[in-house]
């Protein structure tokens, strides 16, 4: 099929507090993993805090990536708290 | 071998599998981690561990094969395991075999040190009193960095 969609995932704390673990996003409404993360935040609520005082770490495809490392359709994007193993 | 798994593993079974790594191996270190009574909270009576299946596999694969290149390494184990886990029980095992204690200390140092800090897994502390996210703490981050010196 032809994907023109991201899919957005999220993690721990985030995944609980916009009790979200996943979605479907056109992919042409964002240059960048900032421009999804502002277009996010902008939901209001708890979406806020994506952009809040409290550090959100990024992944694209599954390796850590920055705010401004560009997005395309078919990518996986994932936004998390700073993480606590071991 | 990396392996994410909810069961609880044999430390004593994972430590004679590392003694198979040929007779070049003059030194195993292992670490193994608990679930400790108290951390950002107090009482804290298990936990839950969340993971990015997929990212977490490749992240570890990496920093195992950045100790490979940094030390002497034979062979390299790690185990951590996610879900509801009590107090007490195990929640991760790095094992390291070298030639020399100094690379297997090293080694398995940093693969512990540099997974608390980029591998993509989360803690919940659980209570009494409630449930807690961990907060990532900055000694950890300051060990991690430590290694890129």
């Amino acid at each position: 099929m032809t994907d023109q969609t991201l899919t957005v995932r999220f993690f721990a704390r985030l995944r609980e507090e916009l009790d979200t673990g996943e979605l479907t996003l056109p992919a042409d409404k964002a240059q960048t993993a900032g421009d999804l993360l502002a277009s996010l935040a902008s939901r209001g609520g708890p979406w806020a805090q994506l952009q809040g005082s409290q550090p959100v770490m990024i992944a694209i495809n599954q390796a850590m990536a920055k705010p401004a490392t560009p997005v395309k359709a078919g990518d996986e994007v994932a936004f998390f708290p700073p993480v606590t193993g071991g | 071998m990396i392996s994410i798994q909810t069961e609880d593993f044999d430390s004593g079974a994972e430590y004679t599998a590392l003694r198979d790594s040929g007779a070049g191996t003059g030194a195993i270190a292992t670490f193994t981690g608990l679930v400790r009574d108290s951390g950002d909270t107090q009482d804290v009576s298990g936990l839950f561990l969340e993971h990015y299946p997929g990212m977490t596999e490749q992240v570890i694969a990496g920093l195992v094969e950045e100790a490979s290149r940094r030390w002497d390494v034979r062979k390299a184990r790690v185990i951590h395991r996610v879900g509801r886990l009590l107090l007490q029980e195990q929640i991760v095992f790095v094992g390291v075999c070298s030639a020399h204690r100094g690379d297997a200390f090293a080694a398995c140092e940093f693969i512990m040190d540099a997974l608390k800090t980029s591998a993509p897994f989360w803690k919940k502390e659980l209570s009494e009193a409630g449930e807690h996210w961990v907060e990532q703490k900055a000694s950890d981050v300051a060990r991690g960095e430590a290694w890129d010196k």
